[in-house]
């Protein structure tokens, strides 16, 4: 077996750390909404939920604990979107 | 050995009788061979649609069939061949009753997941034949679906394309047990470079099923609710692209090629170094060249696309990407050619059946190269050359594969033996009849023949009566290889556990194998295609 078994229970007070990161991201989101910031504001609103999504993944979903297997298997998952949907973006652009 | 009872008289769950213990079972190997009547029934439709396709076209004029008719009949042709056999068959059939084996373990993670999987692909098959009749007229979209088209037409597409949905369900479920069972199942001596080819290609297969399925499940999605709601994706006139279809189509459908190709290659690795004796040349490279297929395999898709309308860039760009593909599928093709180099070839059906597979694959990824160059293409593109170029791939390669597959496991299967002259008669008129239909499909196609036509100029006669003959003898060379096997019922000459000399795990296993597959614990090889110990028995002239 390539990825051993591993029942990680994780304790309340780091997922509430988590949900205080999470809902204080949430409040930057809404902050930054109210500034114009011209061409960053796209990138900056997809920065913030990224670092919320990296968070929900890594401690929520346990990424974070298991084996290279899964994390091979979502990063390549991840990176396959990626391209689809780059790739077909970039024809977009050129036409 | 002492015997044992096979699975055929053990049904799992236990205490099942009749017809109930096959419906209801967990077992792999029932649920293979369940997925192999159903594969087998739909192989045969779709063969006799495309007999009356050529039929039609063997001389000019409306010959049996009118242009609606034609063009429902090679939908229906494509839609059966694509979805219902050359991409299920392999993995569907053979995946699920070997890759257990070979992997020393007794079934795959999920069993009930595999029956579940058995039954939407039975559903699929219905609703393909529901949306039939179920609309004004059959569907005559062809098996891509392209919009504007398949939109405003008013024929049940919504129908068929959610069949294709729950087909892919099937396939996706398949191939995720693939996976679990490689990771969680394997035994435990077994490392990942002792692995049989055949699993690796499944399992490199796997993945491809696992990620461009969803597209393509989205994509028809999509299309029945541009049928439902008019809401514009594909439609300029609403700020849609019609060009987005053909890039989600081909995301899922250009990787398919590759579900559809690389098991038939798994297959090829396995026959070939059996019948030489000898050990399959450059094991990793072929490992790393079926993964390499499914990355690379991923990212070509736009080559489909040269003539749409999209970028400059974007056709220069996947040009380019296509030509690295042909990089791992050559290598397979060498170390094939390889492993026979002075090895002691042995002379059998499945052996013929894969040197079968070898040549016309190669003129299969050759021209496909033709395809993938741009300034061919623009010439090509739509016309009897890519009939031909992709018929010498799924057909030439997958189908022969599938073909060579069933008389290299058909004895573990079943636990008996064929014909072998009547195997050999049945392989080379199908490969016969193979060339005399599809070369001239070649030549047709570049003097500029269209595809999709139930009618041509005067000039394409000659070339399109002698495919429609060779259409006849194909056909034949299929029946009488398909009768053979199935003659092998009735003589029941019992086949032992290790007819060909085979050295994975499925030949230390009883024919047909018992329930748990093994008997003894498994014992795994240093290298799963060391061949000494069988040559050492053909020295001593027990085999
Ligand atoms: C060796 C590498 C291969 C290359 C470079 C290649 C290239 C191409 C290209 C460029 C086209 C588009 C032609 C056009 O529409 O103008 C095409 C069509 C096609 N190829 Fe391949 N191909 C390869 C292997 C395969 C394999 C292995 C399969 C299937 C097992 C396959 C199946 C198909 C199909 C089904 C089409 C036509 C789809 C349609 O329009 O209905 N190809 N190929
Ligand atoms: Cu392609």
């Amino acid at each position: 077996m390539d990825s051993q078994e591993n029942n990680h229970i994780l304790s309340y007070t780091k997922l509430a750390i988590i949900l205080g990161i999470l809902l204080i991201l949430t409040g930057i989101t809404v902050a930054v909404s109210y500034r114009d910031l011209g061409f960053f504001n796209v990138p900056m609103a997809l920065a913030i939920a990224c670092t919320k999504v990296t968070f929900v993944l890594l401690f929520f979903m346990h990424l974070k604990y298991e084996g290279p297997i899964i994390n091979l298997s979502f990063i390549g998952t991840i990176s396959f979107l990626f391209i689809m949907i780059g790739f077909t973006f970039w024809d977009v652009a050129f036409r | 050995m002492i015997k044992t009872e096979s699975f055929y008289d053990t049904p799992s769950p236990a205490g099942l009788t009749g017809i109930r213990a096959w419906l209801l079972t967990h077992d792999h190997k029932r649920l293979g061979l369940m997925y192999m009547w159903a594969i087998l029934f739909w192989f045969v439709i779709a063969m006799l649609c495309g007999l009356l396709l050529r039929t039609e076209l063997m001389s000019q004029g409306k010959t049996i069939m009118g242009p609606e008719l034609y063009n429902s009949l090679f939908t229906l042709h494509g839609v059966i061949m694509v979805f219902l056999f050359v991409i299920p068959a392999i993995p569907a059939i053979f995946g699920n009753f070997f890759l257990p084996i070979q992997l020393g373990t007794d079934d795959v993670f999920f069993p009930r997941l595999n029956l579940f999987s058995w039954y939407l692909f039975m559903f699929g098959g219905l609703l393909a034949l529901i949306s039939l009749f179920s609309g004004e007229g059959f569907p005559d979209t062809g098996w891509t679906f392209y919009v504007p088209f398949s939109v405003e037409v008013n024929t049940n597409v919504s129908l068929t394309v959610m069949a294709a949905f729950t087909l892919g369900m099937s396939s996706m479920l398949t191939g995720l047990n693939f996976i679990t069972t490689f990771h969680r199942m394997r035994d435990k001596q077994m490392g990942l470079m002792q692995i049989p080819l055949f699993t690796w290609s499944l399992y490199a297969t796997a993945w491809v099923q696992i990620l461009a399925t969803p597209v393509i499940s989205i994509t028809l999605v999509l299309v029945v609710v541009e049928r439902l709601f008019s809401v514009g994706l594909f439609d300029p006139d609403k700020g849609g692209d019609p060009i987005l279809y053909q890039h989600l189509f081909w995301m899922y459908s250009h990787p398919a090629v590759y579900i559809m190709i690389l098991p038939g290659m798994g297959v090829i690795s396995e026959i070939i170094p059996v019948f030489s004796r000898k050990s399959i040349f450059g094991y990793k490279a072929i490992v790393w060249s079926s993964m390499g297929i499914a990355v690379a395999g991923s990212l070509v898709w736009a080559h489909h696309m040269y003539t749409s309308g999209m970028s400059d860039v974007s056709v220069f760009f996947f040009s380019l990407l296509t030509f690295l593909v042909a990089i791992p599928s050559a290598v397979k093709v060498f170390s094939w050619v390889a492993t026979m180099y002075k090895g002691s070839i042995e002379m059998t059906p499945p052996l013929l059946l894969s040197l079968i597979f070898i040549y016309l694959f190669s003129i299969g990824g050759l021209t496909g190269l033709v395809l993938g160059a741009v300034g061919p293409d623009i010439h090509v593109h739509d016309t009897h050359f890519v009939v031909s170029h992709f018929h010498f791939v799924m057909f030439g390669g997958t189908g022969f594969a599938f073909f060579a597959a069933l008389h290299f496991w058909w004895p573990k299967m079943f636990g008996i033996m064929y014909d072998f002259k009547k195997a050999y008669i049945g392989s080379i008129l199908t490969a016969i009849g193979f060339l005399f239909h599809y070369i001239p499909m070649f030549i047709l196609g570049m003097q500029g023949m269209p595809r999709r036509y139930y009618d041509y100029l005067p000039k394409y006669e000659t070339g399109n009566f002698l495919a429609g003959f060779g259409a006849y003898l194909l056909c034949i060379g299929i029946l009488i290889m398909f009768a053979n096997l199935f003659m092998s019922f009735r003589q029941r000459e019992p086949a032992s556990s290790n007819p060909w000399g085979g050295t994975t795990l499925e030949w230390t296993v009883p024919s047909p194998p018992p329930l748990h597959n093994f008997v003894d614990k498994p014992q795994v090889m240093e290298f799963p295609y060391d061949f000494s110990e069988i040559a050492a028995q053909v020295k001593r002239g027990e085999r």
